[in-house]
């Protein structure tokens, strides 16, 4: 049985019943990886909430989702806390303000830890400076003891990280999870996680507007546009056999490698045009 | 600079409180007894600051009017943050018809004056410390509630609750580890004006004999009782305002400072 179900999940937002996410439905396994690759307000992140049961309350939700067994759409708050943070978590996009300023980061982690355990103070202290070391902070001890304003960006996300793993969540949700960090960090941060979500076997829903980051660390890749699913695939379909016309503009622009000099760059618009119909949204 | 604020501000919110806490244990003169021989004294030895038309030593009068107006000050700031805070919280965390009902009642009740409320509250329940302490506490729920709901907005808005959702935080939780301390620095500054101001309206009230009775000394009543020697005695009224002025200062100082100790993001940059 797999971990996550999701069928025909359709959100529509506020009073004009604007359609955030159409019909969408998809499967993972355990400990299985998919890429979620749209663009701004393409219904990802709306998505990702949904699994976690956070959308907003002018949300009209129908369809079903199932995690671990679960039906998320069904459950009340008590019951999504227990799921929260310990089945599922998620790693948000903005390491600045994904992390409370007026706390130390030692403790936010730990916070995660001592919703969902009972453990000792000593103890939780421990496997935290462990879960921050495992995330490739240098100095654990000393990071867990600063405030998020004394760390850098890089430093933030790992914490952010330690934060959705420190339960061993059966699935990690991970938002746009380096888009806010340079190239370079980037890159590390990936291979850390990537590391770290091998090592502790969890399921990943990976998130990203950017195809490349997702084929570091995803076999499977879901495009999705205007909160419909255009296709799915392994990466390697995806880069040699696109099949609807965004995704081939997705795969033009990402192939930065294979321009002439001096050639114009490839948009998106090239191979896809908005239709009427969504240009009038 | 925003530190010699904090400085400054502390030591004249503790003078306040030395003088108060010294009345207790000692004062100069008895700040009740009337001696009729010592009338308008001009400051100078024994008498430091004077005495009054009644003959009593004005230091001591101000010593022990340090009292009354730190125990106005705390009940009064404190009532008001007591009821205005968690009704904040609460509309700005629930938001739809609770934010509705509570701010809402608040802009009533903002239209009340203290000073109105309680020349009220004089009238029906008899002048006294504690209808100053209740009139001016409630007049500042509403600040208090406004405040606090704003800040708990913008807390609720940020990535760091969203988080705390997605980790299994239950809304009490979020209320407790991360809108309280991080509106916590607001309603500092909140309480230091507000006392600042309960002290105002505090003086306000005894000057019109709608606070504190006599005999027991305020600044307030000692302004009003200097009023009639304005001409033979002037320094008498200015003992009195000055200690009122440098409470107000001491407060408004100490709560910007505050503010800047309570949040961590400005304290490294002190």
């Amino acid at each position: 049985m797999s971990l996550l179900e999701v069928r025909d999940l359709t959100v529509r937002f506020g009073r004009r019943q604007i359609v955030a996410v159409d019909g969408l439905s998809l499967s993972l396994a355990k400990g299985g990886r998919l890429g979620v690759i749209g663009e701004s307000g393409s219904g990802k992140t709306v998505t990702a909430l949904a699994v976690l049961g956070l959308l907003p309350a002018n949300a009209v939700v129908s369809g079903s989702i199932e995690l671990a067994g679960r039906p998320i759409t069904s459950l009340n708050e008590a019951g999504l806390a227990k799921l929260r943070g310990n089945v599922v978590s998620m790693v948000f996009q903005e390491p600045m303000t994904a992390l409370d300023p007026t706390m130390r980061v030692g403790r936010q982690v730990a916070e995660v830890l001592r919703l969902h355990t009972s453990a000792a103070p000593g103890k939780a202290r421990e496997q935290v400076v462990a879960m921050l070391n495992e995330v490739g902070l240098p100095d654990p001890g000393r990071v867990a003891m600063s405030y998020p304003h004394q760390l850098s960006g890089g430093q933030r996300q790992r914490v952010v990280m330690a934060m959705a793993l420190i339960n061993a969540p059966d699935l990690v949700i991970c938002d746009e999870p380096t888009t806010a960090l340079d190239v370079t960090v980037q890159a590390k941060v990936l291979a850390k996680l990537d590391q770290v979500l091998n090592l502790s076997g969890a399921a990943c829903l990976f998130i990203s507007h950017d195809l490349a980051v997702v084929s570091q660390v995803c076999e499977q890749v879901m495009v999705m546009l205007d909160g419909k699913v255009v296709e799915t695939g392994t990466v390697a379909d995806l880069f040699n056999r696109p099949q609807h016309p965004y995704t081939k503009g997705l795969v033009a622009t990402s192939r930065l490698d294979q321009m002439v000099p001096g050639q114009r760059l490839p948009v998106v618009e090239d191979f896809y045009h908005p239709d009427a119909e969504r240009v009038g949204r | 600079m925003k530190r010699a604020q904090l400085v400054i501000g502390c030591v004249l919110v503790g003078l306040v409180v030395v003088a108060a806490l010294l009345s207790l244990v000692w004062t100069p003169f008895d700040p009740l007894e009337v001696v009729p021989g010592d009338r308008l004294q001009p400051p100078g030895w024994p008498h430091l600051m004077g005495t009054d038309g009644f003959g009593i030593d004005v230091l001591a009068r101000l010593l022990v009017g340090a009292q009354v107006t730190l125990v106005v000050g705390v009940i009064s700031v404190g009532l008001a943050a007591l009821i205005g805070v968690p009704l904040g919280l609460w509309a700005g965390q629930v938001g739809g018809w609770a934010d509705e009902l509570v701010m809402r009642t608040a802009d009533v009740f903002y239209a009340v004056p203290a000073l109105l409320l309680a020349m009220l509250f004089a009238s029906v329940f008899g002048a006294s410390t504690f209808t100053a302490m209740a009139a001016i506490g409630l007049a500042s729920i509403p600040a208090f509630a406004r405040v606090s709901r704003a800040g708990t907005r913008q807390v609720m808005a940020t990535d760091f609750v969203l988080a705390a959702k997605a980790s299994g935080t239950s809304s009490w939780g979020i209320a407790r580890r991360h809108i309280a301390p991080n509106i916590a620095p607001l309603i500092g500054v909140q309480a230091s004006v507000g006392f600042a101001l309960a002290i105002l309206a505090e003086a306000a009230l005894s000057y019109l004999g709608l606070g504190t009775q006599r005999p027991t000394p305020t600044w307030g009543n000692m302004l009003h009782d200097a009023q009639q020697y304005i001409f033979i005695s002037p320094l008498q009224a200015v003992w009195p305002g000055l200690a009122i002025a440098v409470a107000v200062l001491g407060f408004n100082l100490l709560g910007d400072g505050l503010r800047d100790y309570l949040d961590p993001r400005l304290r490294e940059l002190a």
